[in-house]
């Protein structure tokens, strides 16, 4: 089988479904809500856990504080913000008139 | 293609009807148990009608969504609704590990065992920024199909099979292993047909509809695993602090831990083997300090894990069910509501069991034990008994280490520890094997599809007929389930501890490659076929080292030291477990310590100087090596930077992908449209 770059120019007579700017503008947007997100999700994962130690001083219902992030505080980090960032990315997508018809 | 989803699907508008019937029929066929149980009808009985009723629906659903459509078979007909889907994910996601075997390792590991419940759940986090959508979008049957098109063809679709394969056959062992324990337990049969009788259970669902059959199964499991799994912590934690909300009030059961712990180490008392003694405490060592190596380690570990989540291709292929872009995202949105639920309350079962068994058993005259506890003196497969009391100083009183507790009994045994009648016992059970079986069956079609659609259809005979691919699809999934009931059937419980290598694999293997195939533009052929090569053989190849060939591995990257520590952990490990040749190879070094010098590769092994040194640690009766002192199991950390690394360097050196690629990328990138394929033959029919 060959390897595509080899495979000349495709025949499609398909149109992209936007153009060019459109595209590039959307694409901007869409990875900077992604690198956010991404910050949020390095955040919940690693960052607040380098304080474990400390954070464990403080006692909630009887929770120490850094146990606590590991066990449920980071999980719900990462839930909300996921269902916040499908909402924030159909925003986006709408915003450009690339969401699907 | 997300025209369809419009139209109104009568099957799909009543799937509310149908799952919330299902909901109240197995609600009330737990409340027949539980009066059959009162009129005195044996546990054998009851045990054989929980297992036997269940997997009997879950057959059921399997044959009425029998299917010889390919778009059924493969992605079921990509109608799943976004909540449906997370739903079916979370049980496919949720395997017996996550059942029966977490909150035990918990109640083992502590504050340690957290590193399991972040890893699982953050990385959906990244499938659902870095990659669902788009892979959704790409709109073919498999993860290898994507790497086939996007990375020009054969070579980079093998690569992706042959990562898939490692990574999926291993895990798809352990969960047979994990239906023949449960079977065998409950129905009373030995180890050898009980992995058969699981088998069965497996196949039914998935051999005649495929994804389709598979998926409606799974959500059906996800009822039962998690009605099984909340409804004894609810009772557990009515019954230690008297409110019913076992998540909220573990708080206390954590306090009492810590003061029952200063307690027993007062008294001069340690842990037993496996068991920290400070349950909230993170990044400590032996003693109880903090160590920089049990910090690294523990966040090593939850970065393979999450990454290795977001690779694995029984996973994403879930998101290729969904009608449209929009809604895979939204369906990550949801697996991660429906495992997180699972997840968070897990550590307070492992607490509430802590503080029972602390508060209630150690410091009893061994005489005089619980009923429950002899009942889980019985010889589990990994050669000990599941509950093993051992009066080393023969006192008769039992101590702290003396109680060891194996941590797949944790979940199993909480109704007989929290006093509940026996139907919670078969329930708990039933939810085992639903999470056993719905994870093994998203696992079986996973290989059998690479196998049948990615090798047979587009790399042997792309002209074969539909009917004809079905029926290889059909034949592969039972030989690949064959082997791994045999493997499981013969490996046994030896086998488990692989099952966290699957993770690592899939993350140095397929991750970068994904993530730059739509992240990078630049990201050319070449660079993805050996960024994704050099991953996969960096990463397995190091972690077969380690393990199996310890001394070996030290004495290339050791320093003089490690190397002679090395050679007396040989001499200290029963010599059932050691070959001569190694124990001669010991004592050849042992015998002229003078005479060692450090490893070739021991600049790599020491770069970071102390504590991050290269060693060996005795584990599983092997002398296994430890790189920078980093367990394998997260041998991930090395695997996928390298990955990265390698696939970044090389795009700068080799011809940029063509217009057409570039096209191809900017389609799988916004919601909207066809996708236009580069590659022509590529395209679906």
């Amino acid at each position: 089988m060959p390897l595509v770059e080899s495979g000349g120019s495709p025949s499609n007579a398909e149109a992209p479904a936007v153009d060019k700017a459109t595209a590039k503008a959307h694409w901007a947007k869409t990875s900077s809500l992604m690198l956010l997100v991404l910050g949020i999700w390095f955040f919940a994962s690693f960052v607040v856990h380098i304080f474990a130690p400390s954070l464990n001083g403080i006692r909630i219902l009887g929770f120490p504080f850094g146990f606590y992030m590991a066990a449920q505080g980071s999980l719900i980090i990462f839930v909300v913000a996921l269902f916040w960032f499908g909402k924030r990315q159909n925003q986006i997508d709408e915003e450009f008139g690339v969401q699907e018809d | 293609m997300s025209g369809a989803s419009k139209e109104k699907d009568p099957f799909i508008a009543s799937l509310g009807k149908i799952y919330a019937g299902y909901t109240g029929g197995f609600a009330v066929f737990v409340i027949l148990i539980a009066i059959l149980e009162q009129m005195g009808v044996p546990d054998r009985i009851l045990g054989y009608l929980f297992v036997g009723l269940t997997i009997g629906v879950y057959a059921y659903i399997g044959i009425i969504s029998r299917t010889q459509a390919v778009a059924e078979y493969y992605v079921a007909g990509r109608r799943v609704p976004a909540i449906y889907n997370g739903m079916a994910t979370g049980s496919d996601w949720m395997s017996a590990a996550s059942f029966i075997g977490m909150a035990g390792s918990l109640y083992a590991l502590g504050y340690g065992g957290l590193a399991f419940i972040l890893g699982w759940t953050g990385g959906y986090m990244l499938v659902a920024i870095l990659l669902a959508p788009y892979l959704r979008k790409f709109g073919q049957y498999t993860v290898p199909d994507f790497l086939g098109a996007r990375f020009g063809g054969n070579a980079a679709r093998l690569i992706g099979v042959t990562v898939l394969i490692t990574a999926s056959f291993v895990y798809v062992v352990a969960q047979i292993v994990g239906v023949g324990i449960i079977t065998q337990r409950f129905l009373d049969v030995s180890f050898g047909v009980a992995v058969f009788v699981g088998l069965a259970g497996i196949l039914v669902c998935s051999m005649l509809g495929g994804m389709r059959a598979v998926t409606w199964t799974q959500v059906a499991q996800y009822i039962v695993l998690i009605i099984a799994y909340l409804i004894p912590a609810f009772l557990m934690s009515a019954k230690v602090t008297g409110v019913p909300l076992p998540q909220l009030m573990y708080g206390f059961a954590l306090e009492r831990i810590a003061e029952l712990e200063n307690g027993f180490r007062a008294a001069g008392m340690t842990p037993p083997p496996g068991v920290t003694g400070w349950h909230s405490a993170p990044f400590i060592g032996a003693n109880g300090q903090f160590s920089i190596p049990a910090a690294i380690n523990w966040f090593a570990l939850v970065f393979c894990l999450m990454v290795g989540t977001a690779s694995l291709p029984h996973i994403l292929m879930r998101y290729f069910t969904t009608p449209s872009v929009k809604e895979a995202r939204q369906s990550v949105a949801w697996s991660l509501f429906f495992i997180f639920l699972l997840y968070f309350t897990a550590p307070a079962y492992a607490a509430f069991a802590k503080v029972e068994i602390y508060q209630n058993i150690i410091g009893q005259p061994i005489a005089s034990l619980p009923e429950w506890i002899k009942s889980w003196q019985i010889v589990s497969p990994y050669g000990v008994p599941w509950i093993n009391i051992v009066d080393a100083n023969r006192d008769g009183i039992l101590q702290w280490s003396e109680f060891r507790i194996h941590p797949d009994v944790v979940v199993l045994a909480t109704p007989e520890i929290a006093g509940l009648p026996y139907v919670i016992a078969g329930l708990v059970a039933a939810g085992g094997l639903a999470a056993a079986l719905s994870t093994a069956d998203g696992l079986l079609l996973a290989l059998a599809n690479a196998l049948s659609h990615d090798v047979y259809y587009k790399m042997i005979d792309r002209n074969a007929p539909t009917a004809r691919r079905l029926v290889i699809s059909r034949v592969l999934l039972l030989v690949v389930a064959l082997a791994a009931a045999w493997t499981a059937g013969n490996a046994g419980a030896d086998i488990l501890f692989l099952v966290a290598w699957a993770f690592s694999i899939a993350a140095a293997g397929l991750f970068a490659a994904l993530v730059m195939g739509v992240w990078y533009k630049k990201t050319t052929n070449t660079a993805a076929i050996l960024g994704m090569a050099i991953g996969y053989v960096a990463t397995f190849g190091y972690m077969i080292h380690s393990e199996w060939f310890g001394l070996d591995f030290i004495q290339l990257f050791g320093s003089k030291d490690a190397i002679i520590a090395a050679a007396r952990q040989v001499g200290n490990i029963n010599q059932n477990f050691t070959s001569p040749e190694l124990r001669a190879e010991a004592a050849a070094i042992l015998a002229n310590t003078a005479a060692v010098k450090d490893g070739a590769l021991a600049w790599i092994g020491n770069i970071w100087g102390s504590p991050m040194t290269t060693d060996t640690i005795v584990l599983r009766n092997r002398v296994t090596g430890r790189m920078w002192g980093i367990g394998s199991i997260s041998a991930g950390i090395f695997g996928v930077p390298i990955s990265f690394l390698v696939i970044y360097v090389v795009s700068q050196f080799t011809t940029p992908p063509s217009q057409a690629m570039q096209d191809f990328i900017d389609d799988i990138r916004i919601p909207k449209g066809g996708v236009r394929l580069a590659d022509k033959s590529e395209a679906v029919e």
